[in-house]
């Protein structure tokens, strides 16, 4: 019967053949890059950067596009239903110490972090919102969920869109951070269900959950956003960039020593590329200060170095192209090691130029005081700085005593926006451009009142504190050198993150500590108390009384006694003893 | 003792020699064309208009055509032998019906057919895979856009009035079936046995996911690939013998068809080696699979009849009139199960509380699917079908709303303590 079945329709296949194929334009095309980047950091760890990327040369949303090779279905059909422009998502565990270890390429705040820019022609941002956040809790296994409005903002000034853009309005844009989020494999597993060739090729192969866990700062992201296809920029292509960041500790995964090598990080090597990848390489940061000898040798000795502006920095870096036949010529493996020279001094530890603190003081359960303390370690360039802080309701910020000063001297912002919080729907929203002067420590201080909350409202553990979630710096920090800007399809994938606007400075954006602060806790365990009394007195007073009042006394006659007793009796009274 | 009834005709007043379908062609705008009808014209017997040794034409459209059995007895009664015969064909049965109901109802004695289709559902989400479990040898190219425009956008467009439909594409790399096939030295290829086909799917529906928008039911149709190691793969059925067009289906899930390449010897062999998958083979298996989990399978067919092809469109009026027929029953009986389960539900539970939007929604379930019953008693098909889709989409309303689990949670022996202590 199957058969009959078939012949019929080969029949209809064979008069129905598709129309117009010598018209219509072939698949858009897509590209799919990787890279590492192995840059030894001052103190000793190592940090590692993995970026994938891939590129879709089709509009997402004018045509009805519906059909994906190397792009994750999953996040194209999130983008065309939801009308997204630009969708950055990012999971963290740890936090960077920018001071030890210097600026960060791309930073992530503590726990998780969503915002998204949507299209103009959205109606209803909120709902929108809701709608997104809730699949992409499904998508990456992680509790997105509990992104509501009392923890969604909406900055004016800070999260401006990273990829092309033509209308600003602010309206468009929500941010929201959940600072209690846990990262583990669970979500590491989604992340890398997104790739075209999904761990089983290229370097993805080195992503192991056990080794990439056990570091000291593990940041996972899916940034999207819409990119120009060529330098006219006619036409427009979508960009997937996901991000890995881990930082391994010398001390607890290197044994004390400074020595690393692919094996010691992620116990593996890498044995190809991605087949479906135009380009796959492994970048080593080999720059030195001093520029007289290399602190660091690298084995197997790199085919060519790349030199780059970046941060700032003139930085050297040795690649190893996966793609090219004479890598793998020699051994079939590729295990990139690093080993120190000479020990490396501490003079080598420069300070970056921007850097934060937060904390919170204060004392007892009623009030506090959360300071930030800002840092321009330049010597003689000023620049201004934006300053995102969302805090929750439940501490009553009290804007009046809002003071900044620098070396002294009070330092007034050239532009506030602040938005009260309103009572469980909405949190403070304060965002101010500060201007640093050059070689200065700039003082934020604001007085918070804390609030009691509602019984329910409180999570299982209150004890444990409520978080405060980190507050964001944007600042375009002067470089001393002059960075010509590249081609961003030439240049590695780590240069091209955020767009540059001139050669003379670059884009930084900086999170603070996430805070920790108490709550007054109500005693939860008063119900069981009061039960617990209240049944003893019931049961005490009530029994007592009804005993007094229903218990009634009977007289009993003495019984006569049985035979033993009588024989017994009869010898007492021979002995002269009184009877029984 | 009968009486002769003359054979009637009904033909357009020319008569030059048609062939059947031009026949059936011409006689389209004499038909009311209404949803769920059929007409049989009846000709001579002696007519040239059919072919030799067939007796009944069933044409594409609601028609057919039959030559009048000549013959001793009542004509009057063979023609309606006849015509029952056609009506069982192209109209619904009472088995078909009772298939219908075999998910909501329990019913033992039905056969595995009726656990093929998907059960009714107002939209359905359609994937095509590609699965290349090795893209170091094979660079594999799909023209999807256009077989799908060609080949299954007409069939769709023609189900439109059942459900909303939404096709997709995609390629997966790396992606393996779960199975690792036997080589078999007599044909000197791989071999999937018809025992081990269970387990190939479970592995790859891990990464197949399901789409990220919509609730909707999914169907996936998936074109392996086999690596270069495994080529060539041929799946085997019960018997041991090759399957024909190398591809099974599981039942409410979708399909698989594996599309071996011819590999040049070694020595002349360029990795990656490009393919082109040719899309009208894979086309003709996956819509035959489409045809057959939606339920719309072929009727054995008595010899003289002569089944007419559908066309570009896949489908014919008469077969998409039997789908409306066993989903407008089949929906009436999932509302009434819904129902009646919210309403059991809220004689047992005494917590949930019922908002006017909900009650209201109940009411108009309640009332359309009276409507469906009364239309589908009178033969409207379309209404009845129109009218058992409101029901559902009702009922569903009232029985998932969110406000319903509200005050659920609150058990009784905790309200005691906390009254107690309360009123002392």
């Amino acid at each position: 019967m199957a058969w009959a079945v078939a012949a019929v329709l080969g029949l209809l296949l064979l008069l129905g053949s598709p129309g117009g194929c010598g018209g219509s334009p072939g698949p858009p095309r897509d590209s799919l890059r990787e890279e590492l980047l192995l840059s030894p950091l001052p103190s000793g760890d190592i940090a590692a950067t993995f970026q994938f990327r891939a590129r879709w040369d089709s509009e997402l949303h004018r045509e009805g596009v519906s059909h994906y090779r190397l792009f994750p279905k999953a996040l194209g059909q999130l983008i065309s239903k939801y009308l997204v422009r630009e969708l950055h998502l990012s999971l963290t565990q740890g936090f960077w110490r920018t001071r030890t270890w210097g600026q960060p390429y791309l930073q992530a705040p503590a726990g998780a972090e969503l915002w998204v820019w949507f299209q103009d022609s959205v109606t209803d941002v909120d709902k929108a919102w809701k709608e997104l956040s809730n699949i992409l809790s499904g998508i990456f296994c992680a509790s997105l969920n509990f992104i509501d409005s009392t923890n969604t903002v909406t900055p004016t000034a800070s999260f401006k869109p990273l990829g092309l853009a033509n209308v600003t309005d602010h309206h468009l844009l929500r941010y929201a951070v959940l600072p209690r989020e846990i990262v583990c494999t669970e979500n590491l597993t989604p992340w890398k269900k997104l790739l075209p060739c999904s761990s089983k090729a290229g370097l993805a192969v080195l992503l192991k959950a056990e080794r990439l866990f056990h570091t000291s700062y593990h940041s996972q992201a899916v940034h999207i956003r819409p990119i120009c296809r060529d330098a006219s920029c006619l036409s427009v292509s979508w960009e997937l960039r996901q991000t890995l960041t881990v930082v391994f500790d010398t001390f607890s995964i290197g044994q004390g020593k400074r020595d690393w090598s692919l094996f010691k990080m992620f116990s593996r090597t890498v044995t190809e590329a991605c087949p479906l990848a135009s380009e796959s390489k492994i970048y080593v940061d080999i720059s030195s200060k001093t520029q007289e000898n290399e602190l660091l040798e690298v084995t197997p000795p790199p085919l060519s170095v790349h030199e780059a502006s970046v941060q700032g920095d003139r930085r050297t870096y040795a690649v190893y192209d996966l793609l090219s036949p004479l890598l793998f010529n020699v051994s079939r493996s590729l295990n990139v090691q690093l080993k120190w020279k000479r020990p490396q001094d501490s003079l080598d530890l420069s300070t970056p130029v921007l850097h934060a603190q937060r904390y919170v003081s204060g004392y007892g359960l009623q009030t506090g005081e959360i300071s930030t303390l800002i840092y321009n370690t330049h010597p003689y360039r000023a620049f201004p700085v934006i300053l995102l802080e969302t805090v929750p309701w439940y501490l009553r910020l009290y804007v009046h005593t809002l003071v900044i000063t620098t070396k002294g001297k009070e330092n007034k912002p050239s532009y506030i926006h602040y938005q009260p919080a309103q009572d469980r729907r909405r949190p403070h929203l304060l965002e101010m451009l500060i201007q640093l002067p050059a070689n200065s420590v700039t003082k934020i201080t604001i007085q918070f009142e804390r609030a009691l909350l509602k019984w329910t409202e409180y999570t299982p553990d209150p004890n444990h504190g409520f978080y405060v979630s980190p507050s964001v710096l944007s600042a375009l920090v002067p470089s001393v050198l002059a960075m010509k800007a590249e081609d961003a399809e030439k240049s590695p994938l780590f240069t091209s993150l955020f767009p540059s606007a001139d050669g003379s400075s670059y884009f930084v954006r900086l999170y603070t500590e996430p805070l920790l602060v108490n709550l007054p806790t109500p005693d939860f365990s008063m119900p069981y108390n009061v039960i617990c009394l209240t049944c003893t007195v019931v049961a005490v007073c009530y029994g007592s009384f009804y005993n007094l009042l229903t218990r009634t006394f009977h007289v009993e006659e003495p019984s006569r006694g049985g035979l033993a007793k009588r024989l017994a009796n009869i010898i007492r009274k021979v002995r002269g003893v009184p009877p029984l | 003792m009968g009486y002769r009834l003359p054979c009637g005709v009904r033909f357009p007043t020319t008569l030059t020699p048609f062939s059947s379908p031009e026949a059936d062609a011409a006689l389209l705008p004499l038909q009311e064309d209404s949803l769920g009808a059929l007409t049989v014209y009846v000709i001579p017997e002696t007519s040239p208009l059919l072919p030799q040794g067939v007796g009944v034409y069933v044409g594409k459209h609601r028609s057919a055509v039959m030559r009048c059995p000549q013959g001793p007895g009542d004509v009057l009664a063979a023609v309606s032998a006849r015509v029952q015969q056609i009506v069982q064909a192209m109209s619904f049965t009472t088995d078909s019906i009772t298939a219908a109901l075999s998910d909501r109802v329990p019913m033992d004695q039905l056969g595995t057919d009726t656990r093929r289709p998907f059960k009714s559902s107002l939209g359905y989400e359609i994937t095509f895979s590609l699965l290349n479990p090795d893209p170091k040898s094979h660079d594999v190219h799909w023209d999807i856009e256009a077989a799908v425009s060609g080949y299954v956008q007409p069939f769709l467009d023609k189900l439109g009035s059942v459900a909303n439909f939404s096709v997709d594409s995609q390629i997966l790399y790396y992606a393996v079936l779960g199975v690792s096939p036997r080589f078999d030295k007599a044909s000197s290829s791989f071999i999937l046995s018809a025992l081990s086909l269970p387990h190939v799917i479970n592995p790859v529906e891990a990464r197949l996911g399901s789409s990220a928008t919509s609730l909707y039911p999914v169907l996936n149709f998936l074109l392996y690939v086999p690596e270069r190691i495994h080529s060539p793969l041929y799946i085997q059925d019960k018997d041991g013998a090759a399957v024909g067009t190398n591809a099974f289906h599981s039942p409410r899930w979708g399909g698989i068809m594996v599309y071996n390449v011819d590999h040049p010897a070694p020595d002349k062999a360029l990795l990656p080696l490009r393919v082109d998958v040719d899309m009208v083979r894979v086309m003709e298996v996956f819509l035959a699979q489409l045809r057959l989990l939606f339920g719309i399978s072929q009727v054995p067919l008595p010899e003289e009849f002569l089944l007419e092809s559908p066309g570009n469109k896949g489908l014919t009026d008469w077969e998409l009139d039997r789908l409306l027929w066993t989903r407008t029953v089949e929906n009436i009986a999932t509302v009434s199960t819904t129902l009646t389960s919210l309403a059991q539900l809220l004689d047992k539970i005494g917590n949930i509380v019922i908002k006017d939007d909900v009650a209201s929604e109940v009411y108009h379930a309640v009332a359309s699917a009276q409507t469906a019953m009364l239309e589908l008693a009178s033969g409207h098909l379309g209404s009845a079908f129109q009218a058992s889709k409101e029901a559902v989409i009702s009922s569903e309303r009232a029985f998932f709303d969110p406000s319903l689990l509200h005050l659920l949670y609150f058990p009784d022996d905790q309200k005691f303590p906390a009254r107690d202590s309360l009123s002392v």
